[in-house]
């Protein structure tokens, strides 16, 4: 179904069980869900609702126990851990709330690390490097390492990152739960504004006054359960 | 990823512990070390032991012996054997089989083994020795590379290289002696006529006799004029002349006594060779002649098998430091995982692949071999070098010539340095499948 109608990711009765001593913990239970190419989709929820372990499941990195996760019509479950690295690195671009970048390397250096993964050749590299960096509007600051940046200001990198491979899907997880209201919303902008240039975003926030005034369509998460798709606003 | 960007973050990572990762590079290369030194000393003995031998020239010789001589003695080497000769009855070594000898393929000279006891008089006292003539061919065989002086002018130089034995009871500053004459005492074997009453005929009578020698030469040790027999040679003159000196031989009695005319026999005749690898055909030619001959090719591949279990022996006490120190590579490795796992969930976000990151890994071990393995070469060959300097202060002292007593030949640059990766290789083997297999998700959510 999901390589059939188009949609840039779709989720077929998706669940993710954990065993944690004798308790079987379902983070996701039966989840379903469709979303379309170039879509801003926030998936709200409190902590422990199962939205983050969506997000990995949709990102690849992890499995699902049941069910079938599609992107872009080719379903994560069938394939090995070399095709998940592909999708990852190809596919989709990830943000997380904690930045995670790699202290000891400079901004430009943590921006080219998914192309050194993907192999593009070396002076393909600097071009792309530096439209990424001018992109999230860090310019002059190539050579600062993280340590060096605020946190809005790796969360750009972050976001540079994310985008150097030209993915068509961006996750990103709580990308504004580190951040003052102020940068929280400069970032919510470079994401709109990514989106408007036809990346597909799934953002998993707890935010939902920012969720409403960036994403086009929520759905809310609760016990690993859909409890809501509003639909394309 | 590609190897060139492999190689930069893995370099990257190593600088990130320097002290760590140099402590373990470090204690790779001591493995790697006490291995080039332990195995150069080996092969240093090696070569030191091929190149006196074959500075003997021994190795590219035959030796023949007249059959009946070599009998319950001297000689029994290879093939000498009753049914490979018997068929051939056996024959005299006279004038006639040296030039026959000289015919055979790949035979380079042929020479009689010249050798007899004298009195060298120098100053007011005599000194016995023994006197063996030397062709001039022996000048190119390295025997006298070492000599003090030097060789003989020319095949009928009336000159004599004394071994420092000698020189040394004839003056305590052996290498005043050079240009200085000394007087040779011998026994000069003079034919008698047959007897007229048909007895016994070819005797010879020994007459006392002296010839005055200059001394050219010393050298330190006692190069290999034959077969050997009675005595040391401590002096050499050239074939030529001693062969004019019909100086008595040991053998002389036998031929008189053996009843072939009175025609000089030689005790042995040297056989030289073109190219040590022939030896054993023109070995196995002349005793299809009916002589008696032996070489030294046996004798010189169980040289090469014995020093070659030898530096097996050696290699594995070295290789054993090398083991224990990848021991460290593992220990490194696995830290470098725990204080990484979050590195290596991001870069599994970012779309590295389990192979990705076990290479990254191996590339680390592998780089760390690298630079054990140089480090290590060098060491251990500044530890040879430094071997080679005690023995030889401790031989200078004592009087006794130079040696190069370790060696690293160019093989074994390349077998310990590659041995060096392989091993870091095969220690970083589970540290780079643990990496590899670290459940992203998890590795992510590390602090």
């Amino acid at each position: 179904m999901g390589s059939e109608n188009g949609a840039a990711v779709c989720a077929e009765h998706v669940a993710k069980h954990y065993r944690m001593g004798e308790a079987m913990v379902r983070a996701v239970d039966d989840v379903s869900l469709t979303v379309k190419p170039g879509e801003f989709v926030a998936i709200l929820g409190s902590s422990g609702s199962g939205k983050s372990t969506m997000m990995n499941l949709i990102a690849g990195l992890d499995r699902p126990t049941t069910g079938a996760i599609y992107a872009h019509g080719k379903n994560l479950a069938e394939m090995n851990s070399g095709e998940l690295a592909r999708h990852r690195s190809q596919t989709i671009g990830i943000v997380f709330q904690a930045f995670n970048l790699l202290p000891r390397m400079t901004l430009a250096e943590n921006v080219e690390l998914p192309l050194r993964l993907a192999e593009v050749d070396r002076e393909e590299r600097a071009g792309r490097v530096n439209q990424a960096i001018e992109r999230v509007h860090l310019s002059g600051r190539a050579s600062h390492r993280p340590s060096e940046l605020s946190g809005g200001e790796q969360q750009r990198v972050a976001l540079a990152r994310a985008l150097v491979n030209k993915p068509t899907i961006l996750l990103a997880d709580e990308p504004t739960g580190n951040l003052d209201s102020k940068t929280g919303d400069e970032i919510m902008t470079l994401i709109t504004e990514i989106n408007q240039s036809g990346v597909t975003i799934l953002m998993v926030t707890h935010e939902q006054v920012r969720a409403e005034k960036y994403a086009r369509r929520m759905i809310v998460m609760k016990d690993g359960k859909v409890v809501s798709d509003g639909g394309q606003r | 990823m590609k190897m060139r960007d492999l190689t930069e973050l893995a370099g990257r990572n190593l600088r990130e512990a320097v002290l760590r990762n140099s402590l373990t590079t470090l204690g790779i290369g001591v493995g790697v070390a006490s291995l080039v030194a332990i195995l150069s000393l080996g092969v240093g003995l090696q070569q030191l032991a091929s190149s006196r031998l074959a500075n003997s020239g021994l190795f590219n010789a035959v030796i023949v012996m007249s059959r009946e001589n070599m009998r319950g003695g001297f000689g029994r080497g290879r093939g000498m054997t009753a049914d490979t000769t018997a068929s051939v009855p056996p024959r005299p070594l006279d004038e006639e089989a040296r030039k026959e000898l000289a015919t055979i393929p790949d035979v380079a000279e042929v020479y009689p083994e010249v050798r007899f006891p004298t009195g060298i008089k120098f100053g007011d006292s005599t000194y016995p020795t023994v006197v063996a003539g030397v062709p001039q061919s022996s000048k190119g065989s390295g025997a006298y590379d070492g000599i003090e002086g030097a060789f003989f002018s020319g095949p009928e130089a009336q000159e004599a290289i004394l071994q420092i034995e000698l020189a040394k009871q004839l003056s305590p500053n052996p290498n005043a002696l050079i240009g200085q004459n000394v007087t040779l005492n011998y026994a000069e074997r003079q034919a008698l006529a047959a007897s007229a009453d048909g007895g016994i005929s070819g005797g010879f009578s020994v007459v006392p006799h002296e010839e005055q020698l200059k001394i050219v030469g010393i050298i330190e040790t006692e190069p290999a004029t034959g077969a050997g027999g009675f005595g040391q040679v401590r002096m050499m003159i050239p074939l030529n002349v001693a062969e004019k000196l019909q100086a008595a031989q040991t053998n002389d009695l036998r031929s008189v006594l053996g009843g072939n005319g009175g025609r000089p026999n030689y005790s042995s005749l040297t056989v030289k060779v073109n190219d040590p690898a022939q030896v054993e055909a023109v070995e196995d030619n002349i005793k299809a002649r009916g002589f008696g001959a032996f070489s030294l090719v046996d004798a010189s591949k169980n040289l090469t098998l014995i020093f070659r279990v030898f530096d097996t022996l050696l290699g594995s006490f070295g290789g054993l430091a090398l083991v224990v120190a990848s021991l460290g590579i593992v220990n490194t490795l696995v830290m470098a995982i725990l204080e990484r796992r979050r590195e290596i969930g991001i870069l599994k976000a970012l779309g590295a692949s389990d192979g990705d990151v076990k290479k990254l890994f191996f590339t680390e071990a592998g780089c760390m071999g690298l630079l054990g393995g140089i480090f290590g070469v060098v060491l251990g060959w500044a530890i040879g070098r430094g071997i080679n300097f005690g023995a030889n202060v401790y031989l200078h002292r004592q009087n006794l010539p130079s040696i190069e007593l370790t060696a690293v030949p160019v093989w074994m640059v390349v077998f310990a340095i590659a041995l060096s990766i392989g091993v870091s290789l095969a220690a970083g083997l589970y540290p780079a499948s643990r990496a590899a297999k670290l459940n992203p998700v998890e590795a992510l959510r590390y602090e």
